[in-house]
C-alpha cells in the first residue's frame, strides 16, 4: 500500500464532503477491525481504471475510519462490462456472453406459464437434479423432465402440475424427490389450493415419486411436515445402500396440530436463552419408498458456539413437535458425503455438521459474519478445505446487485476450513452492477471439475451466470459469464437463473421464466482447452446439487497438460520446465506399453525433482502424482 | 343500480377462494386478507424506516450502523415490491412517510376499529419512538435494538396471522413474499439478540 499516494488523494477530497463508510462495501486488500479481507477482480482491461478508484476507495475507508461517523454508499465499479444496459425482454432479450456459450435452450411448455404474465409467480422455475440423461426441473406449478442425451437440443421429456412451492427436486434410482412448503399444497397436486386453515387434502412436506416408468410418475409417499419442506438435501449413507434420507429445510410457518399432530405453535417468537437449530430428517427405505418416515428432528443447542451435543429425539416417532420459540430453523444444507460432513445455514449462521450417521448429524462448528450477512447455504471445495456460503438476501426477490448495495451483502463469504475450524478467507460478488428491475443476489451453483483448481459456476437470478475461481479465496477471479437483459426495463419481474450446475460437461441452469439455458465452456487466457477437457472426464449417473459428489480424475493426459497450462499461467514452475515437460508428454504419447511407462517414469521423477524449486511445488507434485499413475496404467 | 363496496367483500372471499384460470388450471388468487397484509405491512415497514433513520446521528457503534443499513435496504426495497403488487391488482397503495410516523399506514385498516386505535404487533407507540429519539450512546444502542426486535417479532405475528387466516396466503408471490420477510427478520432478531448480548443487561454498561 502507498501512503503517500493515499493521502495525497484524501486531501483532494472537499472539505466537510460527506465520505462515506466504505471499508466494508468496496473490494479492497486492507482489514479494518473485523472486516475479511475483499478483493477486487480483476481484468487487465480494467486494471488501470480499478487501482484509481482502489486508491480513491481506500483514501476514503481511512477517512471514515477516522470520522466514523458516516453511512455505507458506493459507485458504480464498472463502466465497460458488456452486461450493463442489455435489452430488455422475455424471450427476446439481448444476450452476452464471455468465455461461456449457450449452445442449447428451451422454453419451458405451455401448461407451465401464464401467457398473460411472463413472471406469474404460479409458474416459476426453480432447481435442478440430474440422473442420466435427464435433467429434473422443478418450479412452482411442478416439475419437467427434460431430455439432456444432445445438450445441444434438449427436449421435454414429460412435465407433471403439482403445485406446492418451488418445488426443489432430488433424484436417486427410480426416486424422485420434490419439496412443497406452500399452504396451497394438495396431497392430489390439485391447483385449486387449500382453502381452510385446517385440512386433510392439504400437503407440506416432501413428495416421493416413483419415475420407474418415466412418463408417468406415481406418487407412492408423501411425507408430511410441521413447516413443510423450503428444500431438501438427499443424504447416503456409505454403509446402507438400502435407505437414503432426506434432510428437510422447513422455514414456512408451522402447521396447526388439529391438521398434523405434533405440530405445535408457541406463544413466544424469540428465545433469548436457548437458540434451536432443527432438521427433520426422513428414512427412505429404497426398495419400499411406501414407508418413508421422519426416524428424527435434531435440535442443536447452539448457544455456545463450537460446542458439540445437542437434545435428540431419539428413535422413530411421528412429525416432530416445534414450537416457535425456536427462531432458528436452517435452510440449504449441502451435504459432501465422501467427507462425512455437511455445511448449511441455520437462521443467519453458517454451520458444518458431521453426518457420518445420517440419521443422527452432530453440529460441529458454527460462524456469524461480522458483516452482517446471513447465510443461506454453503458448497465446499472439492478437498473440502473451504466452505463457501451465500447470503441469499431477500431471498431473490428483491435486486442486490445495485451499484449502492455492499459487495459484501448478497454475496459469497468463502471460509477456510480445517476440521471443525472456520476462519474468514474473502468475499465474492458478482462484478458488474444490475439494474433496479432484476432481481439479483448470490444463489445456486456447484464447483466446476478443473483439477486443482476451485471453480464455481453459480447463478445470480437476473444477474445471470457467473463462473469464479475461488482457488485463492482471498482473491476470487469471474472467468466467465452469460447474460441477459431484465425481462422488462420498467418494473421487476421475477427471473434470472435460479441454479446453475456443471454436469457431465456442460452448465445447466435453470431460467426461472425463460427454461432451460445449456452452456458450454470456452477457453480462454483464464481457463484452457485442457482444463475444460480434463473437467470434461469427470462424469457421474447422478448430480443432486446439494449431495456433493467428491471429484476424481482419470489419469490422463489431458490431466496432466491441465496442470501444466495452470503452472504456465502462474508461473508455478519456469518457462523452460514448463515447455520441457509439455515436449516430454507429447513425446510419451506417441510411444505404447513399456516404453511409454518407462518415458512417464522418467518424467515423474524429473518432477519429483521440479517441484523441490518449483514456486508452486504443491502443483507440481499434483502433476508428478497424475504422470506416475498414468505410468502404471501402461503395460 | 350498481352498489359500490368500500373494501372488498370480505365475508364473500373468506368463505371461497377466488379462483383464476391460467393455462387452464383453476388457481387460487389473493383475498383481502392479503391486501390488507401488504397494506399493513407498508406501514410496518416505514416505522422500521423511521427507527434506522435515527441512527446516524445517535451512535458509533459499527454493529448498529451496519444492521441499520441492511434493515434499511431490506425494508425499502420489500415496501416497493409491496407497492408493486398492490397497484397491479388494483389496490390501493398506502400513502408514507418515513420521516414522520403517518398514522393511516401505521395502524391496520379493520372494520370496527377506529384509525387511532390499536397499532399493528410490534410497533412503537408516539411515546415510545419519541423516547427512542432522545436516547443517546449504549443506552441508544440498546433501546434500539430491543424495540427493532419487538418490531420485527411484530412482523412474524403479522406473517403467521397471514398464513392462519382462511384462504389467505394461497397466491404464491404471496406466501413467497411473507416467507422471505419471516426468514429475514428472523435472522435479523437473532443478530440484535446477540449484539444485546455484547452490549449488556439493560441499565447496565458492558464489562466485556
Amino acid at each position: 500500500m502507498h501512503f503517500s499516494r493515499r493521502w495525497v488523494l484524501l486531501a483532494q477530497h472537499r472539505i466537510g464532503e460527506r465520505i462515506h463508510c466504505i471499508h466494508d462495501t468496496f473490494y479492497h486488500s486492507m482489514r479494518i477491525e473485523m472486516t475479511p479481507r475483499l478483493t477486487v477482480p480483476r481484468s487487465p482491461a480494467r486494471r488501470s481504471n480499478f487501482q484509481l478508484w482502489h486508491l480513491l476507495t481506500l483514501a476514503g475507508s481511512v477517512l471514515a475510519v477516522a470520522t466514523a461517523g458516516a453511512q455505507g454508499d458506493s459507485t458504480a465499479i464498472t463502466q465497460n462490462d458488456p452486461r450493463i444496459g442489455l435489452r430488455a425482454g422475455y424471450n427476446n432479450a439481448a444476450e452476452v456472453a464471455r468465455n461461456l456459450e449457450l449452445v442449447g435452450h428451451a422454453t419451458r411448455p405451455q401448461n407451465f406459464g401464464n401467457p398473460q404474465n411472463p413472471g406469474d409467480f404460479g409458474f416459476l422455475n426453480g432447481d435442478l437434479a440430474f440422473r442420466g440423461n435427464y435433467a429434473f426441473q422443478g418450479g412452482f406449478n411442478g416439475f419437467q423432465i427434460w431430455d439432456i442425451s444432445n445438450p445441444k437440443s434438449p427436449t421435454l421429456r414429460m412435465s407433471l402440475v403439482c403445485p406446492g412451492g418451488q418445488g426443489d427436486p432430488s433424484v436417486y434410482k427410480n426416486l424422485l424427490f420434490i419439496s412443497v412448503e406452500e399452504t396451497r399444497g394438495r396431497l392430489d397436486c390439485g391447483t385449486q389450493g387449500v382453502a381452510d386453515t385446517v385440512s386433510a387434502e392439504r400437503f407440506r412436506g416432501v413428495r416421493i415419486f416413483d419415475i420407474t416408468d418415466i412418463d408417468h410418475p406415481k406418487q407412492v409417499a408423501a411425507v408430511q411436515t410441521c413447516r413443510g419442506s423450503h428444500t431438501h438435501t438427499l443424504v447416503l449413507d456409505p454403509n446402507d445402500t438400502s435407505n437414503v434420507y432426506i434432510y428437510v429445510s422447513g422455514t414456512g410457518p408451522v402447521r396447526s396440530g388439529s391438521e398434523l399432530p405434533g405440530c405445535a405453535r408457541g406463544v413466544s417468537l424469540s428465545d433469548t436463552t436457548t437458540s434451536l437449530f432443527r432438521i427433520d430428517i426422513i428414512k427412505v427405505p429404497v426398495a419400499a419408498p411406501q414407508n418413508a418416515r421422519i426416524v428424527n428432528s435434531p435440535r442443536i443447542l447452539a448457544d455456545s458456539i463450537g460446542a458439540i451435543g445437542g437434545l435428540w429425539k431419539g428413535g422413530a416417532h411421528g412429525p416432530g413437535t416445534q414450537t416457535t420459540s425456536d427462531t432458528n430453523r436452517c435452510h440449504d444444507i449441502t451435504v459432501y458425503t465422501a467427507l462425512g460432513v455437511a455445511a448449511g445455514a441455520c437462521s443467519g449462521n453458517g454451520i458444518l455438521l458431521d453426518i457420518r450417521d445420517p440419521a443422527n448429524p452432530k453440529r460441529i462448528a458454527a460462524v456469524m459474519d461480522p458483516n452482517f450477512a446471513f447465510w443461506h447455504s454453503a458448497t465446499f471445495n472439492n478437498e473440502g478445505t473451504k466452505v463457501l456460503f451465500t447470503d441469499e438476501w431477500g431471498g431473490g426477490m428483491a435486486p442486490r446487485c445495485r451499484a449502492t448495495d455492499k459487495l459484501t451483502w448478497g454475496a459469497d463469504a468463502i471460509f477456510y476450513r480445517a476440521g471443525d475450524r472456520l476462519t474468514t478467507a474473502g468475499y465474492y460478488k458478482l462484478p458488474v452492477a444490475q439494474t433496479d428491475q432484476e432481481n439479483c443476489v448470490a444463489h445456486n451453483g456447484s464447483l466446476i471439475p478443473v483439477p486443482g483448481r476451485d471453480i464455481m459456476a453459480q447463478a445470480w437470478y437476473q444477474g445471470g451466470v457467473s463462473v469464479f475461481d475461488f482457488t485463492d479465496p482471498a482473491h476470487p477471479r469471474e472467468i466467465a459469464f452469460f447474460d441477459r437483459g431484465p425481462m422488462d426495463s420498467t418494473k421487476l419481474i421475477l427471473g434470472g437463473d435460479w441454479g446453475t450446475y456443471w454436469y457431465n460437461g456442460y452448465i445447466y441452469a435453470s431460467e426461472i421464466d425463460r427454461g432451460l439455458d445449456i452452456l458450454d465452456l470456452k477457453p480462454s487466457d483464464q481457463l484452457s482447452r485442457n482444463e475444460i477437457d480434463a473437467a470434461k472426464l469427470v462424469r457421474f449417473d447422478v448430480f443432486n446439487p446439494q449431495n456433493q459428489p467428491k471429484f476424481v480424475w482419470p489419469s490422463s493426459y489431458v490431466v496432466a497438460r491441465a496442470y501444466v497450462d495452470q503452472l504456465v499461467r502462474d508461473k508455478g514452475i519456469s518457462r523452460d520446465r514448463s515447455s520441457a515437460i509439455a515436449r516430454d508428454l507429447n513425446r510419451a504419447e506417441k510411444l505404447k506399453g513399456t516404453s511409454e511407462r518407462a518415458a512417464l517414469t522418467q518424467l515423474a521423477n524429473r518432477l519429483d525433482r521440479d517441484s523441490r524449486t518449483a514456486s508452486d511445488p504443491a502443483r507440481v507434485e499434483a502433476l508428478a502424482a497424475t504422470v506416475r499413475d498414468l505410468a502404471r496404467k501402461q503395460r | 343500480m350498481k352498489r359500490k363496496f368500500k373494501q372488498p367483500v370480505v365475508l364473500l372471499v373468506t368463505t371461497f377462494i377466488g379462483v383464476a384460470t391460467a393455462s387452464g388450471q383453476q388457481r387460487p388468487i389473493y383475498t383481502a386478507a392479503d391486501v390488507r397484509f401488504m397494506q399493513g405491512m407498508i406501514g410496518h415497514h416505514a416505522q422500521a424506516l423511521t427507527m434506522t433513520a435515527l441512527i446516524p446521528e445517535r451512535t458509533t457503534r459499527q454493529g448498529i450502523r451496519v444492521l441499520g443499513q441492511r434493515i434499511e435496504v431490506s425494508q425499502k426495497d420489500e415496501i416497493r415490491m409491496m407497492q408493486q403488487w398492490l397497484r397491479e391488482r388494483h389496490q390501493d397503495v398506502p400513502a408514507i412517510d418515513t420521516q414522520h410516523e403517518h398514522h393511516a399506514a401505521a395502524h391496520m385498516n379493520m372494520p370496527g376499529m377506529s384509525m387511532s386505535d390499536t397499532l399493528m404487533p410490534g410497533m412503537l407507540t408516539a411515546e415510545q419512538l419519541a423516547d427512542l429519539a432522545k436516547a443517546h450512546g449504549d443506552e441508544f444502542d440498546r433501546l434500539f435494538l430491543k424495540d427493532m426486535i419487538r418490531h420485527h417479532e411484530g412482523a412474524l405475528v403479522m406473517v403467521a396471522n397471514l398464513l392462519g387466516t382462511t384462504a389467505s396466503g394461497q397466491e404464491p408471490e404471496v406466501f413467497r413474499f411473507a416467507s422471505e420477510v419471516d426468514t429475514d427478520q428472523r435472522a435479523e432478531i437473532e443478530r440484535m439478540n446477540a449484539l444485546l448480548e455484547t452490549l449488556g443487561a439493560s441499565g447496565a454498561a458492558s464489562h466485556r
